[in-house]
């Protein structure tokens, strides 16, 4: 009988030595090279963990500090963010709670405000850098595909609020705090050019644009730092969908008067069915 | 109408002709009544009809058919399905595991891609020949701009055994021969014979046979999204009997490609 060689799944991220009596478990993980529990355990923090298992290698002061004002930034969106509304949505009906952080990344990933917004605006970082013209020339023209694709259309500028009316302060502060802490210069550049490009893209910039700027100056890939914006953004959603699992269906929005129906045939053909 | 006056317009303010229901009293869907208009329509015609606003059995029909005869394979190690099976061996929910596992089913190299792509690119190339390019041109040009064709290739296996069943069920309704299915088939034959040697797979043969119907992409797009679930449930169902016990990984099964040094958070780096 010939043997047949295991497939394996292939990693720069993750190694495992067995256990003794058991080839299944692990005696001990390494995360790029780094002993998660018999090194890491107690002097990592959650930020600077993120940061390895993204980037393979410790991250600076100073990216630390970044990474860690953005994830405080991003945490809680608060309850009326359209992500944390759908975990909500999914906490006043007595859904799995695993349901609701399914709902809050569904929610969460679009075009407006969610992951996919970032991994656009972090494309337009990398074609336009630090150059206003090129900001003008592509918000101006922003790139369209022929082709069809699951998303949407973005319909607005990435990384500004087509809701907007001026720059939300909470936007402002976070922006700040960045740039100040920022060695690099796309946060500084952002912060000294916010309102020339809120002209260019008739918006007022949004916590996304600052997000994905941040992530950009970090230099994270669109792909990672689509995903871990999604990531950073789950923790507002699953207290919130805890707390009105509590509070209840009936102490929340339901919009009762709030629908108006254009086409409604009435209950007239049901009693001419009678 | 911008900014926030747009969105005071909205507030407690949401118009529209899709439908609602009235609490107590009746239902309401694009206009009909679901209890005396809709209420002997199958399952499928109102998903067609919630979808399109077009009420057509035959749609409906043919939706059903490639629903069952080619998306619903009960085979746990297809990646969509293989959540359905993890989170059973994992005992999580079942609704959980459909849930998650439709959610993956919008892939690049298999699922809701491929079947809005292959429905978006015949529509394309249909209007660009009826205006007189060559099909030779345009799937050059197509392979130039995205370095793929939706609908053409498969990963794992060439040939894809899914395109006749289809296709007799195809002829059985009358739905075999308009112009986009004969198109879908002309790009075939010249893929077949390129370098690349890329065969139809169902992804093309669908869509042209929904084109054929007249719904878009974007309406396919809609109507496929639950069109892998049937194969999902028995995965789940299977894997659900034996807890964690499917496809165990050892350890050894990693294989780790990074740098082999050993190092320690905060000090010096060593060696393996």
């Amino acid at each position: 009988m010939s043997e047949k060689k295991n497939e394996t799944i292939t990693t720069k991220i993750w190694r495992e030595t067995p256990e003794d009596d058991n080839p299944f478990a692990a005696s001990a993980c390494y995360c790029a090279g780094y002993d998660v529990y018999g090194d890491l355990l107690g002097k990592i923090s959650l930020v600077e963990y993120l940061w390895l298992l993204f980037k393979l290698e410790p991250p600076t002061k100073t990216e630390t500090l970044l990474l860690e004002g953005l994830a405080v930034a991003l945490a809680n969106p608060g309850p009326r963010d359209h992500s944390v509304h759908a975990a909500m949505s999914a906490g006043v009906g007595g859904s799995t709670r695993a349901s609701a952080l399914m709902a809050a990344i569904a929610v969460g990933a679009g075009s407006l405000g969610g992951g996919r917004e970032i991994y656009t605006t972090i494309q337009y970082w990398q074609q336009c850098g630090t150059d206003i013209d090129a900001w003008r020339a592509m918000l101006q023209n922003p790139p369209r595909e022929e082709r069809a694709d699951v998303w949407p259309d973005m319909e607005h500028s990435p990384g500004f609020d087509p809701n907007g009316a001026s720059c939300p302060t909470p936007v402002k502060q976070v922006l700040a705090y960045l740039a100040s802490t920022s060695t690099g210069d796309v946060l500084p550049w952002l912060q000294d050019n916010r309102q020339a490009l809120e002209i260019l893209a008739d918006s007022p910039l949004a916590m996304s644009g600052v997000a994905a700027a941040t992530l950009h100056e970090l230099k994270f890939s669109p792909e990672q730092a689509e995903i871990l914006f999604i990531m950073l953004r789950l923790p507002g959603a699953a207290v919130h969908a805890l707390e009105q699992e509590k509070i209840g269906w009936n102490r929340f929005p339901f919009f009762s008067d709030g629908l108006t129906l254009t086409n409604d045939p009435g209950p007239v053909n049901r009693k001419e069915s009678n | 109408m911008k900014g926030p006056e747009l969105l005071k317009h909205y507030e407690d303010n949401w118009v529209t002709d899709m439908g609602a229901w009235f609490p107590g009293e009746r239902v309401v869907l694009r206009g009909k009544d679901v209890f005396t208009e809709l209420n002997n329509h199958t399952w499928m015609e109102y998903l067609v009809y919630a979808v399109t606003g077009r009420e057509s059995p035959k749609i409906a029909r043919l939706m059903e058919a490639l629903w069952s005869i080619t998306t619903s394979y009960p085979d746990p190690r297809l990646w969509n399905n293989r959540i359905a099976a993890l989170a059973g061996t994992a005992r999580s929910t079942g609704v959980l595991a459909i849930a998650a596992a439709t959610s993956v089913s919008e892939a690049q190299i298999y699922g809701l891609k491929p079947i809005k792509g292959a429905t978006d690119l015949l529509y394309r190339m249909y209007a660009k020949k009826s205006a007189g390019h060559s099909i030779d041109r345009l799937i050059q040009e197509e392979l130039k701009q995205y370095r793929s064709v939706y609908g053409y290739g498969r990963p794992i296996i060439k040939a894809d055994e899914r395109v006749e069943p289809l296709m007799q069920f195809a002829r059985s309704i009358d739905a075999a021969d308009g112009r986009y299915i004969t198109l879908a088939f002309e790009i075939e034959d010249y893929l077949k014979n390129s370098r690349l040697k890329y065969q139809i797979n169902i992804a093309a043969v669908a869509g042209g046979l929904v084109a054929d119907q007249g719904l878009t992409a974007n309406e396919f797009y809609h109507l496929a999204t639950l069109c892998f679930s049937a194969g999902m449930f028995p995965c789940y169902l299977d894997a659900k009997e034996s807890e964690g016990c499917f496809f165990p990984l050892r350890t050894e099964r990693i294989n780790y490609i990074g740098s082999n040094s050993i190092n320690k958070w905060g000090g010096n780096n060593g060696d393996l």
